[in-house]
């Protein structure tokens, strides 16, 4: 029963950045000398720097995908997990043949039908029953079989009545909804998908997202899940796998692995600061945070209904006529949970001269979040308009229950806000 | 119980490198279906929401045939071997368009389908194949319209006469087609990284008819540019189709054989090149 379908062994991914192709003739003829004729190694690609995009590595060279290794059984639903940029996508054009690989090898069995985006190689002109034929063979299916197929798919699609119509005339639901009636009907042992899910309105997305459980669940074949949506993950997967910066991170069932990507969120959270200026008329020296007159650390533990204090120290450089302070407060999911600003209170700094060292004190009421960890981002600006300044994760807690609630049982963990009640009866 | 041998049976195996020689034909008869549904499409694609449809094909030969009638017959007076001049630059214009047409497209593949290649595969191979098909098509219905001319001049008792070589015909279509392929290919597979060569292929295509026997006969090439013009290979295979279908033109087997050899030559470099390329360019254009 469960035997692999695709294994991944050393499989890595190497990208040039910035400009390619320009004065490098006699590079790229010394490089096709010594790797294709001769067979060596490219010595162009230095081994060993991660793909970071907040880091500036030493080469052009940046590893989108490094070194991953895992094995997919036959009928595992599987969800590829992990940031922005963490390769991803770069597995899935790998896994389905758009580019190949810099090292490695994937070695597959059976059909592999893609999804990468649906409706590819739609032609405006031609009617939605040609689309059909062409798209999908486009995606690996013989005529025949898109004959045989024809009416069912046209029957999900649920554009019946349009369907001799050019696909020019529809509309942009009635175009992904017959796409992804054409991919949804592939015969391919093994489907990927990638975020397709992202488009139509909500009911259409649920009934993709029925139709992709029945493939994987009902008929027993491989299905390959690249989302954000972690709730889709975790009720279509069984099993997740994590990357992060072009490496496997964690390859177990879904929901740790949900859990594993939601911890690395908070670490890139916690993070120590990072100061970004955007012009050089300000300069914020000194971020710190007080609860009860006493300094609190980066990362330190705060009790539910405690009051913080934030003190700014900014250096003005240049006469700064309406300056504007904004602070988010964020979720261990990225989620914005409060939004801070000096109009909150009344408070304007308005014709701010160059030179001038303002220090502003921020003092909150009682911190009321769901225990669970939280950042916080500073931001300061030209009349909300323009940025001139940002610190990312400026301070990071973990908020504990405390006593403030009487409770002896956990807050709710889904729930956002503790509301602070009195109670009385007669 | 018997999962060693099993997992050794893959189905494909996906490698960073591979043999240059390694072109899966197999893959590409697979999806053959999709060859005809691209020709197909570019067919219907062209005359739809268009009132004179497939006429379109007839009136660019018309028109150029016309024009190069008026200038380089009229006005500049060159031979045309004895034959009527509509029918000598029509046979010219019709052979030489093919080719053109199936080097000018193939040669701007990967740029032009860079969209559909990075999202889904299929043998690459099946793009520039069905160019060359769906101008096939294009080059029929010219055909069909060389054909008219030659029974209207025929009947008005022009001089000129279907040769034997006609048998060749086949043959000529084939050299044309594989000839503007394999150049296209390896255009294409370098554009994907030296953008420059595009703006050489647009003109020098144009150009390089003036090296081919298409205004002129090749017995008026002056003796000095001669061998030149002869190291063309599309002069071989425009003379020869001339000499089939109207009994002028230099044909000869040295001529034929040159340019077979030199198709198979870049046909089969193209294809290799085409095919080392094909993997990766998606990072690159």
């Amino acid at each position: 029963m469960s035997k692999p379908i695709i294994k991944v062994e050393n499989l890595s991914k190497a990208y040039q950045i910035g400009q390619i192709g320009t004065g490098t003739i006699s590079r790229d003829i010394e490089r096709f000398w010594l790797t294709k004729v001769l067979g060596k190694e490219d010595p162009f690609l230095k081994i060993g720097e991660t793909n970071d995009k907040g880091l500036k590595g030493g080469s052009d060279i940046v590893w989108s995908l490094k070194d991953i290794n895992f094995e997919i059984n036959q009928g595992d639903a599987v969800g590829i997990i992990g940031k922005n940029g963490a390769g991803k996508s770069t597995l899935l054009k790998l896994l389905s043949r758009v580019t190949g690989p810099t090292t490695g090898e994937i070695k597959v069995k059976g059909r592999i039908a893609s999804l990468l985006e649906v409706g590819t190689g739609f032609h405006p002109e031609l009617s939605g029953r040609e689309n059909i034929y062409l798209n999908g063979a486009i995606l690996g299916m013989r005529k025949k079989e898109i004959t045989r197929k024809l009416d069912e798919i046209i029957d999900f699609s649920g554009v019946e009545r349009y369907i001799d119509t050019p696909v020019k005339r529809y509309s942009s639901g009635m175009y992904v909804r017959l796409a992804f009636a054409v991919a949804a009907h592939l015969e391919s042992e093994i489907l990927i998908v990638d975020e397709v899910l992202a488009v139509g309105d909500a009911e259409f997305q649920k009934k993709c997202l029925g139709k992709m459980g029945d493939i994987s669940k009902g008929e027993g074949r491989t299905v390959l899940f690249v989302s954000h949506n972690m709730a889709a993950v975790k009720s279509l997967c069984s099993r997740g796998i994590v990357l992060e910066n072009g490496m496997l991170v964690y390859d177990g069932d879904a929901s740790s692995s949900i859990d594993v990507y939601s911890t690395k969120i908070v670490e890139a959270h916690t993070a120590s600061p990072i100061h970004k200026a955007y012009s050089n008329r300000m300069r914020v020296n000194d971020f710190s945070v007080f609860h009860n007159g006493k300094k609190v650390n980066h990362g330190a533990t705060i009790l539910l209904g405690q009051k913080l204090s934030f003190t700014v120290s900014i250096d003005v450089l240049d006469t700064i006529s309406e300056l504007s302070i904004a602070m988010d407060i964020l979720n261990s999911n990225g989620e914005l949970i409060s939004h801070i600003t000096n109009e909150d209170d009344n408070m304007y700094f308005q014709k701010i001269e160059n030179g001038t060292a303002l220090e502003i004190q921020i003092t909150t009421a009682e911190l009321l979040f769901i225990p669970g960890q939280y950042s916080i981002n500073f931001w300061a600006g030209v009349g909300h308009l323009e940025t001139l300044y940002e610190i990312k994760s400026c301070f990071a807690f973990d908020l504990e229950q405390s006593s403030f609630t009487k409770r002896t049982k956990d807050l709710p963990k889904h729930s956002r806000v503790y509301l602070h009640t009195q109670w009385t009866s007669n | 119980m018997n999962n060693k041998s099993q997992s050794q049976d893959w189905d494909l195996v996906i490698k960073g490198h591979t043999s240059l020689f390694d072109v899966k034909f197999k893959d590409i008869w697979n999806y053959r279906d999709l060859l005809f549904l691209f020709v197909k499409r570019d067919f219907v694609s062209f005359y739809k929401q268009t009132v004179l449809g497939p006429l379109w094909f007839f009136i660019q030969p018309i028109f150029t045939t016309l024009v190069f009638t008026f200038v380089f017959g009229n006005l500049a007076g060159i031979s045309t071997d004895g034959l009527p001049q509509y029918l000598f630059y029509l046979s010219g214009i019709t052979a030489w368009n093919y080719f053109s047409d199936c080097l000018n497209k193939t040669s701007t593949v990967f740029k032009d389908n860079a969209g559909i290649f990075g999202k889904v595969y299929f043998p690459r191979l099946i793009m520039p194949l069905s160019i060359v098909c769906s101008n096939l098509i294009r080059f029929g219905v010219q055909l069909l319209l060389f054909l008219l001319m030659m029974a209207y001049f025929g009947f008005k008792g022009a001089d000129f006469h279907v040769t034997t070589a006609i048998f060749l015909f086949p043959f000529l279509i084939a050299l044309m087609a594989f000839l503007g392929l394999g150049s296209g290919l390896i255009i294409t597979a370098i554009t994907t990284k030296y953008k420059d060569l595009t703006f050489l292929v647009t003109f020098g295509v144009q150009l390089l008819m003036y090296g081919t026997t298409v205004i002129y006969p090749l017995s008026a090439a002056p003796i000095a540019y001669k061998k030149y013009i002869e190291l063309n290979p599309m002069t071989g295979i425009i003379e020869a189709f001339r000499y089939a279908f109207l009994g002028k033109g230099e044909f000869t087997l040295w001529s034929i054989g040159y340019s077979t050899v030199f198709t198979i030559i870049i046909l089969f470099m193209g294809i290799i090149i085409f095919n080392k390329t094909e993997k990766n360019f998606v990072d690159t254009i």
